[in-house]
């Protein structure tokens, strides 16, 4: 594991009884899509939540641009440049989409109460280059022309994708996209996989939870698999689907019992 | 197309004249029916400033507040005490100091109101920054009550806030040479004290105003309506919620702290009895009645549910005389069931408020190139 982008060795974390993660290492390369599959219940989200600082990892260590951290709260991890989607879609409902990508640039913008207040040119200026980012962010993603409805009007598949205009507009390094194919039609997946390319291309790296394969092996570089919190095999998507270990893990072996 | 943008303005611009003319005529209109409509005017833009102060916790950033009320009350004793004989009465070292009194300026008094306030809601918020809903309500429930007994019983053993007796003989507003306290000639015109009070209350509840429509198309209100959705979402996009509370929570509380020392200035009495839980529901009542988050409809909230007690008390007594030739039900009570029974139906008919907010609240306001 070579400096690289971001890197995490031996995660750990354990609820209760249940080792939901045991011993993961992770690595992203710059411009990277990295894919992290698995069954339901290896302990994927977990991964991400010990990496974006919404759980305390009861062991591993994390770096960043070369830089270690200790991820203790999720707004230093999305400053620091690893802005995240949700599973279950989490935006602000009762925001128009303009606004909930507005609410993304939080981080990377600096004006405070007095500047509200007193309307300075400094904060008018960056008003508007908020709103001007904003609008080319929905437009980016392909869901431009709602700009100003409310998120929660959306479709499902639009929703998903301005959850990951949200993300962008915190400038992020690694994007980290949990299942954002999920409950899309084939239309919608394919274009996914387009928008996908495109932020791989504009050299923002993905670190990507996904359930359909198709769509994990067409775009990733490499693919860690996931079973009952271990990594049971990394590598290239070739390599990943003919590994024998994954292919017991899904369709299932007798040691699982 | 110029000129047609040239009308539109032309067209805000008379607007906003004509409201201005109407808000300064006011209270002489109600004037004619009497000085106690004036009162009631300038105790209803009191109640639009508490309103607008709790309107930032609760409606802005969704901060269920049930002991607000608090806040007044710091505001109230700040300047009950600063602007009254008591605290040189009670401390020889005050009174040697400032044989005169304090007579702190009013530029002075209502900014350090407003910040000793915010000092308490910072406290306030500080140990509640993790809960949420009924349990941050209980909270601040009881932090309300804890601030009503501190004032009912500082007085022992050192006399600060004069227990239940209050604090009475406060001065009134003095700006420049204009004493607030009787009829004053202004420009020619005779001007009394009460109409004084209305153009200073009116002129900070128009500051407060601004204030929160800045604040709300602005990346602080955003971050506020974003933790108010969805708080996990909210921090995942790089919003420190913690700062964000705190914010809200002193913002809020710096308001309550103007309104109440406002108050203090205009009845030249307080004590702990004004500063009970019923005045926090009342305050709540009114932003959630007129619509949470939205500052038209909270202050249309205020202005109801402060001005309509009123009127009730003033129509009651004699319709019943009329119709019935005596008074079958007193005003109070009719008082306390309408305004539950308007409460329970607007909650059922218009749960989002009279007045709700619409989508594109904490948009960027368009900047004119």
């Amino acid at each position: 594991m070579s400096g690289g982008l971001f890197s995490a060795k031996g995660l750990c974390k354990r609820f209760g009884g249940v080792q939901a993660v045991e011993n993961v290492d992770l690595s992203i390369q710059e411009g990277q899509v990295i894919g992290l599959i698995g069954p339901n219940g290896a302990g994927k989200t977990t991964c991400f939540n010990l990496i974006t600082g919404l759980y305390t990892p009861d062991a591993g260590q994390f770096s960043f641009q070369g830089k270690t951290y200790q991820p203790k709260s999720p707004n230093d991890v999305a400053r620091m440049g690893i802005a995240r989607t949700f599973q279950n879609i989490r935006l602000f409902n009762s925001m128009t989409a303009l606004e909930n990508v507005c609410v993304g640039m939080h981080c990377r913008t600096r004006q405070g109460v007095l500047g509200a207040v007193l309307r300075t040119p400094g904060q008018r200026n960056e008003e508007a280059r908020i709103e001007e980012k904003a609008l080319a962010l929905l437009h980016y993603v392909g869901i431009g022309q709602y700009s100003n409805h409310l998120a929660a009007q959306l479709s499902y598949g639009d929703q998903r994708r301005l959850e990951i205009a949200r993300a962008l507009a915190s400038e992020p390094k690694v994007l980290a996209l949990d299942e954002p194919a999920a409950g899309m039609n084939a239309t919608e997946k394919l274009k996914l996989r387009e928008l996908l390319l495109q932020i791989r291309q504009d050299n923002i790296a993905i670190l990507l939870i996904e359930h359909d394969v198709k769509l994990v092996m067409g775009i990733c570089d490499q693919v860690t698999v996931l079973d009952y919190g271990k990594v049971i095999e990394q590598g290239t998507p070739a390599q990943v689907q003919q590994s024998p270990a994954v292919i017991e893990a899904y369709l299932g072996g007798l040691h699982h019992g | 197309m110029m000129s047609n943008t040239l009308t539109d303005r032309q067209k805000q611009i008379a607007g906003f004249l004509l409201v201005a003319v109407a808000l300064a005529a006011l209270p002489w209109f109600a004037g004619m029916l009497g000085n106690s409509w004036v009162r009631v005017l300038n105790i209803a833009l009191l109640y639009v400033m508490l309103a607008l102060g709790l309107n930032i916790v609760v409606g802005f950033a969704g901060l269920l507040d049930l002991g607000y009320i608090a806040f007044y009350a710091v505001g109230a004793y700040v300047y009950g005490l600063l602007a009254s004989p008591h605290l040189t009465d009670n401390f020889e070292v005050l009174a040697a100091m400032f044989p005169d009194g304090l007579n702190l300026s009013i530029w002075l008094m209502i900014p350090v109101g407003a910040c000793i306030a915010a000092v308490f809601g910072v406290l306030l918020g500080a140990p509640t920054l993790r809960l949420r809903g009924d349990y941050l309500a209980i909270v601040t429930l009881g932090f309300g009550e804890i601030i009503r007994l501190f004032l009912n019983n500082l007085n022992a053993p050192v006399n600060i806030t004069n227990g239940p007796q209050g604090i009475n003989m406060i001065e009134p507003v003095t700006i420049g040479s204009v004493r607030f306290s009787r009829t004053v000639e202004l420009l020619g015109i005779e001007v009394p004290a009460l109409h004084l009070y209305y153009y200073l209350f009116l002129a900070l509840t128009l500051l407060i105003i601004v204030i929160c429509m800045r604040l709300q198309h602005s990346r602080i209100g955003r971050a506020w309506a974003a933790i108010r959705d969805d708080e996990l979402a909210a921090k995942a996009m790089g919003i420190n919620t913690r700062n964000m509370k705190l914010l809200a929570f002193a913002l809020g509380a710096s308001f309550g702290g103007v309104a109440g020392s406002m108050f203090s200035a205009f009845q030249g009495f307080i004590s702990p009895e004004s500063f009970g839980l019923m005045e926090s529901i009342v305050v709540l009542c009114m932003v959630v009645l007129g619509g949470m988050g939205h500052i038209p409809g909270v202050i249309l909230g205020a202005l109801l549910l402060s001005g309509f007690p009123e009127l009730l008390r003033e129509v009651v007594v004699p319709l019943q005389n009329a119709l019935f030739g005596e008074v079958l039900v007193d005003a109070e009570i009719l008082r306390s069931l309408i305004y539950g029974l308007t409460m329970i139906l607007v909650m059922l008919y218009k749960p989002k408020g009279l007045w709700p907010q619409r989508k594109g609240n904490n948009a960027p306001l368009r900047v004119a190139a």
